[in-house]
């Protein structure tokens, strides 16, 4: 290491200015917008008080951009939006444009010269939130990265048709963590047996903050060839991976074994019923690199089936709410299982604990 | 071209170059022709797509005087693959609601080329920009010519996490409040506890600005944010009546009126009418007529605790800590201010290490929480009353056989903010 001291950059400067990275249209109208309208999938405009419109074409991206592909973006956004632009929580890029004649000739570059499509609006299928993978994860069981974009492959004309009952979110984790999140459809992994505990390396990680993090106290202190080491009580182990966060001696993940579940009904917002948890809708599915086409067929029978029964303003959970699981299953095709009957926590709260059967 | 020379090294890579969306590969390998680090991360990913063994061991490396915001990878192929032995990522924090001039994003992409393997996401699952690839030195000259250009690292582990926010008033006529100056405001405010590790566990933000939750707040951080309103909906008269016509009176039926979750909306010869102090600002109707309809005019904030992804208990919904209030004026703000310290002084003094808040409620109990941080209870914080009777009354049990009188809640410092919930 060289210790020649040079002189540091300033610390703790906090967030960046947004005011300087706004649209001039977004400065001059902030906080006064007064209504949006939809003029076609993937592209709005919003009013403000003032009259003036802020025209926002929204575009899918793959998130992981090499700089000449963020180059390439912000020329377009030079040449049509007064150098400005944003990203969307789900990785769209949304190019601002204040001219509405503008609107087809950056659809076209985005197309030509991106190659991204054009949507995720309204009730679209939007862009696929997702985690790190094999790309730089230290984790993962699969690789979201690539299971996305042949998931979206897929869903192509679902992300620029707005013809789903409502949107639909979708999210992919690589590992039962699921840092993907709650969503209308979630795919992540799920390992099958307790971790297999590298004893030789044990010692790196601090061992009382490993036993610490098991949510079921499976993990206790053991000496292994007069070592300090750790044992799993297996009875208890759920296989959650919580330990392998810790520590990377507790491997969890295994080739042979692990395979993805889909879960549905995830809602953050309040609107009707309000923000409601993802449940257990299909699980083994092969972890079948490089195109998971088990994982894009259920997706496809669920969207499907969806979008032939739910009323509009449905989102996947609460069309399930409506026409019941019973109905769910037999609809989708997916089968129900003694798995689906939770075990943990509050499991008792999840029982159908009236006489109400359809 | 022989054979040979057409065959690739990365066959089942190359089927993630079929199909219509983009390609993160065809780009990557567009990359690979100048950062021959890119290359060699095709070639590791490659090799996991052949065995389903991931090839990236975690470890620390932090930039002088931070705590985290370098998610550092080293890979167990470095020996086959020296390019990307050493590849880590940098988080940045970016700009409120992730608006860029091209300047901004120009100047992000000339560091990641210079220093790293000029590979971006934009964005993180917590929102930050990364910039992947860079090695143990090359890490440090990107985080300080960063710093130099007026950006900050992100953070990581157990310390505030890089908030993220809606579009909010830049763009949306539904946002109750500031929510991109307010995550600045926020981000600059607890900036040293984003970089040094002092919390039990990670705590995120996330702020919306209306119910509709763009954000994801409610699941996705530890305070979620939420913009809202205490007085009545504002009705257009005349816009109902054009969106009656336009779209008939069964289709406000079918996607208002019954789907109001408290059934507070009625129809009666063409009039619409909300029964507000039944509204639970749900947003359905606003966002079916958004020209008709609109949030109140005395907006602010629900402030909710505790949400967070499956480990340790299982997902954990935010719930209501401050049903309403308001996030205007300078004052507003250092409320905020004063109530995130409070809870991070009794969350930091009583809870466990690796403890999200939420599980430390869940533990401490609501009511011992809202004592610690010195909230008055309120019943717009639960869905219902308990419905068992297994209740210590401090009022009622004698100290010598509960133990030690009840003590001085922890936080001394209470305040009446309740008073403003809505109504
Ligand atoms: S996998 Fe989960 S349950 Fe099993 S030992 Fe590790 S932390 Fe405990
Ligand atoms: S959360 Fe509300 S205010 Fe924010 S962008 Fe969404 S609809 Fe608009």
């Amino acid at each position: 290491m060289t210790t020649e001291k040079k002189k540091l950059a300033p610390r703790d400067q906090g967030a960046p200015d947004y005011k300087k990275n706004l649209h001039p249209l977004m400065v001059k109208n902030y906080g006064k917008w007064k209504y949006y309208d939809k003029i076609k999938p993937g592209v709005l405009k919003h009013v403000a008080e003032s009259g003036d419109a802020l025209y926002t074409v929204r575009a899918g991206s793959p998130r992981t951009l090499s700089v000449d592909k963020v180059r390439a973006i912000c020329d377009i956004a030079d040449k049509y939006c007064q150098g400005h632009l944003r990203f969307t929580s789900r990785a769209n890029v949304e190019f601002l444009l204040a001219r509405e004649q503008d609107i087809e000739p950056l659809i076209k570059e985005v197309r030509e010269r991106l190659g991204f499509p054009i949507g995720g609006t309204g009730h679209s299928v939007t862009n696929i939130v997702h985690t790190q993978g094999w790309m730089h994860c230290n984790l993962p069981g699969t690789d979201a990265v690539g299971a996305v974009k042949a998931l979206m492959d897929e869903l192509y004309e679902e992300f620029t048709n707005e013809r789903m009952p409502a949107r639909v979110k979708i999210s992919a984790s690589c590992c039962s963590i699921n840092c993907g999140g709650q969503a209308d459809i979630a795919i992540n992994l799920q390992h099958h047996h307790p971790p297999t505990i590298n004893h030789g390396n044990m010692q790196i990680c601090e061992l009382p903050k490993v036993v610490a993090i098991c949510p079921v106290a499976a993990i206790r202190p053991a000496k292994v060839e007069a070592k300090d080491s750790l044992e799993v009580v297996e009875e208890k182990c759920m296989y959650c991976g919580a330990c392998h966060g810790q520590c990377p001696s507790m491997e969890i993940r295994d080739p042979n074994t692990d395979t993805l579940s889909i879960w549905v009904g995830g809602k953050s917002a309040n609107t009707r019923s309000g923000p409601s948890f993802m449940k257990l809708a299909a699980w083994g599915l092969p972890n079948n690199p490089p195109r998971w086409p088990e994982v894009g067929a259920a997706v496809k029978k669920l969207l499907t089936v969806y979008k032939g029964s739910a009323k509009q303003y449905e989102r996947i959970g609460e069309w399930i709410e409506r026409i019941g699981w019973a109905r769910f299953f037999e609809l989708t095709g997916f089968e129900f299982t003694k798995y689906h009957i939770d075990t943990f926590k509050h499991a008792r709260t999840t029982f159908n604990t009236s006489a109400q059967v359809r | 071209m022989s054979e040979q020379e057409k065959k690739s090294k990365t066959p089942l890579l190359d089927e993630l170059e079929k199909g219509k969306w983009p390609s993160f590969v065809s780009d990557l390998k567009q990359l690979s022709k100048k950062k021959p680090s890119v290359g060699q991360l095709l070639d590791q990913m490659e090799q996991s797509y052949e065995t389903r063994v991931n090839y990236w061991t975690g470890t620390v490396l932090n930039l002088d005087g931070y705590g985290g915001g370098v998610i550092a990878r080293y890979s167990d192929l470095g020996k086959k693959l020296p390019e990307v032995a050493q590849f880590h990522t940098i988080r940045v924090i970016p700009p409120s609601g992730w608006h860029y001039a091209t300047d901004t994003l120009r100047e992000l992409c000339d560091i990641s080329e210079k220093y790293s393997a000029g590979i971006l996401q934009l964005h993180g699952m917590t929102g930050d920009i990364l910039m992947l690839g860079s090695d143990n030195k090359t890490t440090f000259e990107a985080g300080e010519e960063l710093m130099e250009k007026g950006w900050d690292i992100g953070g990581s582990g157990g310390a505030l996490r890089t908030l993220a926010c809606c579009v909010g008033p830049a763009r949306c006529e539904t946002s109750c409040y500031d929510t991109l100056e307010t995550t600045k405001r926020l981000t600059d405010n607890f900036i040293s506890f984003l970089h040094r590790p002092e919390l039990p566990y990670k705590f995120k933000f996330k702020l919306s600005g209306c119910p509709n939750d763009c954000a994801n707040s409610i699941q996705r951080s530890d305070m979620p944010i939420i913009g809202t309103w205490r007085d009545e909906i504002q009705i257009n008269k005349e816009e109902v009546k054009k969106f009656i016509a336009e779209h008939g009176e069964d289709y406000v039926v079918d996607n208002v009126i019954t789907r109001c979750p408290t059934k507070c909306i009625t129809l009666k010869k063409g009039e619409m009418a909300v029964d507000n102090p039944n509204c639970v600002r749900c947003m359905q109707c606003i966002n079916v007529m958004h020209k008709a309809l609109a949030p109140g005019k005395d907006k602010g904030v629900t402030i909710l605790l505790g949400g967070k992804r499956t480990l340790k208990i299982g997902d954990t919904m935010g719930s209501v800590l401050v049903p309403f209030m308001k996030l205007e004026t300078e004052e507003d703000m250092e409320k905020l201010f004063g109530l995130v310290e409070r809870i991070w002084e009794f969350w930091g003094e009583n809870g466990l290490e690796h403890e999200r808040v939420g599980e430390f409620i869940e533990r401490v109990g609501l009511a011992t929480f809202l004592d610690g941080v010195g909230l008055e209870p309120n019943p717009q914080m639960i869905k219902h009353p308990r419905t068992n009777p297994y209740i210590k009354f401090e009022e009622y049990t004698a100290p010598k056989m509960a133990g030690e009188p009840k003590g001085a809640p922890n936080v001394t410092d209470k305040e009446n903010e309740p008073k403003e919930s809505a109504s």
